[in-house]
């Protein structure tokens, strides 16, 4: 078996008009590794991390070529089985955003798309995922309310159980704590290190700090380049590139 | 200094008082005024059988309204059925599938088509629906139609009415978060299905209280209905008839057949029923979008 890299990226391309936001990125991910993409705002982390679950096709101005290979399949290709690929993946991303339903079927929906009925299995899926994430003791008691009365973090999590209720292999995660408070950062992170096991994590940042404790690879980004990679104690320890060095001085 | 800053920190706040009172004020002057002027009429007959009548003969002293506010109804009802899946078709693709450069091309546009005045549309209706439904479509249906019509009168409302509401609906999509339809999208949705529960759903009170107010509007309007409806005092189920809504009764006779006695009384009835009917549409999509809230 060979299946060493979850995600390989071959010469990815996204333009805008003229302008280059990625150019041409070359890369592997590793399984079950969190990998952490790391660069300044604007680098174009959060459109590497579009096109690897193809929501890129909602904005219709990008113009996205090269390929990427998930489980041997070129995702790029035009397909009509996109649903099923995206569902491989569980997107979290920078502000938690609950489906205007109840906790209850935001943890079942995507179960519910994939087409099961049985009550049972939801209940059990929807028990199970809450406790992967740490929920199910703070919403168990109100699983048929909006979501929309927990705290930022909890909604974070429920996002993550949601996520995580469909299967995926990957877990797509775009600087997932910028928007909470550091108990619930630090929540979120032990969770990734967690589920680092099953899943193949990868988590985009800005927060230097936050790359060291998570990563097991890491990526810097500059300017829709990918600058550097490799184990994050060489990279940060000895950084080769005069881009890191500027944004490891930078960062701290 | 700051004595003088109190004075008119005070007058400013009494004026805003004043404005809000004001307008508070007004819809309850309004009903007061056209229920004391329409007064008189009740000495001939009752409430019930004013509404309820179908005989309109002011000459004879009888006043049935029935026809009229059955027409309006009409009118409405069919505008809805034409203009609301449009509206909302139009509105999911330019917010959701239309690029940029077509959105922002259209936007400029529905806001001229909203603020065409009414007359315009009216004029449109005599030249081309009005002609569209007597010469076409009558015949298709073996009808003998002028073409003025209720069906008439309900398509050029339903034109009149998607910019005004289309307009509403695509305020209330553009403020759904990308994120939310990347959220559905990424745990496997198509696209249709992630435009119906995130979209939709998360629009469902806009979208009724678009739909209220292009309803109440639509129910309101007189002058482009009055154009192409015919104008005649009849209840009939078939749109190919004529009919004869409650705005354009007033319209039409204010002024001119004062000399018949109580008619004016009868007008003053009629625009308060119109004035109670709008009220009433506007409390039921209030409840409406209240329901849906608690859900
Ligand atoms: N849909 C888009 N249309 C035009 N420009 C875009 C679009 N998406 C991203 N960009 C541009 O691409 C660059 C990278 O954006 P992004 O991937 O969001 O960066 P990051 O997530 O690293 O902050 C930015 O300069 C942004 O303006
Ligand atoms: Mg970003």
């Amino acid at each position: 078996m060979k299946q060493d890299n979850a995600i390989e990226i071959h010469n990815l391309n996204v333009c805008v008009d003229d302008q280059r936001i990625l150019k041409n990125i070359n890369l592997q991910i590793p399984s079950h590794k969190i990998t952490v993409l790391l660069g300044p705002s604007g680098c174009g982390k959060t459109t590497l991390l579009r096109s690897l679950n193809r929501l890129t096709d909602l904005y219709k101005e990008l113009k996205v070529t090269g390929q990427i290979f998930i489980d041997g399949e070129d995702i790029l290709k035009p397909r009509n089985d996109i649903y099923e690929i995206r569902q491989k993946m569980g997107l979290l991303s920078q502000k938690p955003y609950p489906l205007p339903l109840s906790i209850y079927k935001n943890v079942t929906y995507g179960i519910k798309l994939k087409g099961v009925k049985d009550k049972k299995l939801l209940d059990y899926n929807v028990e199970k995922r809450l406790q992967e994430v740490g929920l199910w003791d703070e919403v168990k008691d109100r699983l048929h309310s909006s979501p929309d009365t927990l705290s930022i973090g909890q909604q974070q999590r429920l996002c993550l159980a949601r996520g995580l209720a469909v299967k995926p292999r990957l877990i797509l995660a775009d600087e997932p704590t910028s928007a909470l408070d550091p108990h619930s950062s630090k929540t979120i992170e032990d969770l990734f290190k967690k589920l680092k096991d099953q899943y193949t994590i990868v988590v985009v940042t800005h927060i230097l700090r936050q790359a060291k404790r998570l990563a097991d690879h890491a990526v810097f980004m500059h300017f829709g380049e990918v600058i550097e990679q490799g184990s994050p104690d060489e990279m940060f320890s000895n950084p080769q590139s005069p881009e890191l060095k500027k944004y490891l001085i930078d960062g701290n | 200094m700051s004595r003088r800053k109190a004075i008119i920190q005070y007058f400013s706040q009494g004026w805003m008082m004043i404005a809000l009172f004001v307008i508070l004020l007004l819809p309850l002057i309004i009903g007061i005024a056209l229920t004391c002027k329409s007064g008189p009429i009740f000495r001939l007959c009752g409430l019930d059988e004013l509404l309820f009548s179908s005989i309109w003969k002011p000459t004879g002293g009888q006043f049935g309204f029935l026809p009229f506010i059955l027409s309006s109804l009409y009118v409405t009802i069919l505008s809805f059925i034409f203009s609301a899946p449009v509206c909302i078709l139009a509105a999911i693709y330019l917010t959701q599938f239309a690029s940029k450069r077509l959105i922002s091309f259209m936007l400029p546009v529905i806001d001229i088509l909203a603020g065409i005045p009414s007359v315009v549309y009216g004029m449109w209706g005599i030249l081309i629906v009005v002609p569209f439904v007597g010469e076409s479509l009558a015949p298709f249906f073996n009808v003998n139609s002028s073409g003025y019509t209720i069906l008439s009168g309900g398509i050029v409302l339903a034109v009149m009415c998607i910019p005004y509401v289309l307009n509403m609906l695509i305020e209330s999509f553009k403020t759904v978060p990308n994120g939310l339809v990347e959220a559905t999208l990424s745990l496997g949705a198509t696209k249709w299905e992630s435009i119906k529960h995130s979209v939709l759903r998360k629009c469902s009170t806009g979208i009724i209280s678009a739909f209220g107010l292009g309803l109440a509007k639509a129910f309101g309007e007189t002058l482009a209905v009055m154009m192409v409806v015919g104008n005649v005092v009849q209840i009939s189920g078939n749109p190919l008839e004529a009919g004869y809504p409650l705005p354009a009764l007033i319209a039409n006779n204010y002024g001119e057949m004062l000399s018949i006695p109580m008619y004016d009384s009868a007008l003053m009835l009629a625009s308060l029923i119109l004035l109670v009917i709008v009220m009433l549409i506007n409390l039921f999509f209030r409840y409406l979008i209240y329901k849906t809230q608690k859900r």
